[in-house]
């Protein structure tokens, strides 16, 4: 290890709550049931069912599904005889011509690099997790999953979607496309992959795959 | 560098203890950290509170502050029909909304592109401001309230999406029919300083001021 690098002693058995630092014993938990802080009322861990198969479903299940939604037109416009289609990169596209570059990297950062790029890591860690390969920058990789999460808003996309929708109704005939269902089914499979994820069950495998290097300790007292 | 002493006994950073923000291990720090320290699980850098929070969030606030003002009066998009060119803001579109009958629809961009971002600035302001003044009061429901704005934020990237695919469909060969408007910066730029603000704020120090006997569990 470097010089100017120190790493902390992991203390086993207790947990802090990561959003009030309020010091208490780590419980074990069942599948399906989960632990709340004693004060503030956080999740401080939970153990849903389905292990760590059913994520990584999703994950794959979402891989194909946004890649669908990124090739298909999200909607179609139709005026006096003109059919214009657009997908999402078309949009930010045409964003860009009009000379809104700003607008135009926020729109593609947050509904296409955003998504691709965590459910691609995630896809990535939970196959080499799966079959137990170590994967030599798994902690890094899984803080980015973890960072990017709140930049990935398919949610408010689909939704001005059908804003969007509603408005060209009145204007012309307004058809959503392919690429919006595709969108839809990945918005749901994204909110599954959060539901079903079992971080704990996650690091024990990262562990077991790793072997166990943590230097043990007694709990404080 | 004493930790015991500034922080209330049953908070783990009172015993030097750091929650590892990715991986949710506890790690003791060494005594003498005057190095950068990390998580021996996961290597994410350890701290016992986020790093200048307050006046990271403070910078961040008031930045999207005065945003706030631009991103409302400039017009963020411009539609033309049959000749005559109209320049709407968030809220002449949500009143164009309403009055066109769509007064459902009105209401959700209502809630997304008004309600909802300055909820969220005042509502992290007051809790900025409660943690400088050491407010010992309703600390669940102050930490309630940072879940909650946390969840609610990105919503207001609404009219943003609303814009983009408007002005992609809405154009006929070199006849444009909708183009984007200097707002649309400003309020992007609006989302994105209060997801940052909000995401340096650090909701542990809410408690930092509490002594053992205003805790009831």
């Amino acid at each position: 290890m470097q010089e100017n690098m120190q790493s902390g002693a992991p203390v086993n058995h207790l947990i802090a709550c990561p959003d009030c630092d309020l010091l208490q014993h780590e419980t074990m938990l069942a599948p399906g049931e989960q632990s709340r802080c004693a004060r503030c009322d956080t999740v401080l861990g939970r153990r849903p069912y389905g292990g760590i198969d059913r994520p990584l479903a999703c994950t794959l299940a979402a891989v194909v599904s946004f890649a669908i939604a990124n090739t298909y037109p999200v909607m179609a416009l139709q005026l006096q005889g003109h059919r214009i289609e657009a997908t999402l990169i078309f949009a930010v596209e045409k964003m860009y011509q009009q000379g809104m570059p700003a607008v135009a990297l926020l729109v593609l950062f947050t509904s296409v690099l955003a998504p691709a790029l965590r459910l691609g890591t995630l896809a990535y860690l939970l196959i080499s997790l799966r079959f137990g390969y170590a994967v030599p920058s798994f902690g890094r990789l899984f803080r980015l999953v973890q960072e990017i999460a709140p930049w990935v808003m398919i949610e408010v996309l689909m939704l001005g979607a059908l804003v969007s929708l509603v408005k060209l109704g009145h204007v012309a005939t307004a058809t959503p496309g392919l690429g919006l269902w595709a969108l839809a089914a990945t918005m749901w499979l994204l909110a599954t992959i959060s539901d079903s994820m079992d971080e704990c069950d996650l690091w024990q495998r990262y562990e077991a795959a790793f072997g166990d290097t943590r230097v043990r300790m007694e709990p404080a007292r | 560098m004493n930790a015991s002493l500034t922080y209330p006994a049953r908070q783990a950073a009172s015993q030097n203890l750091a929650t590892c923000s990715t991986c949710g291990l506890l790690s003791r720090l060494p005594p003498n950290a005057s190095t950068r320290v990390f998580c021996p699980r996961c290597t994410t850098p350890l701290h016992l509170r986020k790093p200048n929070s307050i006046a990271r969030t403070w910078a961040l606030l008031l930045t999207a502050y005065l945003l706030y003002i631009p991103a409302n009066l400039l017009p963020v998009m411009d539609s033309t029909s049959l000749g005559i060119t109209q320049k709407d803001t968030i809220l002449s579109g949500v009143v164009y909304l309403w009055t066109t009958g769509d007064q459902l629809l009105a209401v959700i961009v209502f809630i997304a592109s008004i309600v909802v971002p300055l909820v969220k600035l005042l509502s992290l302001t007051i809790l900025v401001i409660s943690v400088q003044r050491r407010w010992r009061w309703q600390s669940v429901q102050r930490a309630k309230l940072f879940w909650l704005l946390d969840l609610v934020g990105k919503w207001s990237m609404l009219d943003i999406y609303v814009a983009t695919l408007l002005v992609a469909l809405v154009h006929f060969g070199t006849i444009k029919l909708a183009e984007a408007d200097n707002g649309a910066i400003a309020f992007g730029a609006v989302v994105v300083i209060t997801l940052f603000a909000a995401k340096s704020f650090d909701p542990r120090l809410m408690w930092d001021s509490s002594e053992p006997d205003d805790e009831t569990v």
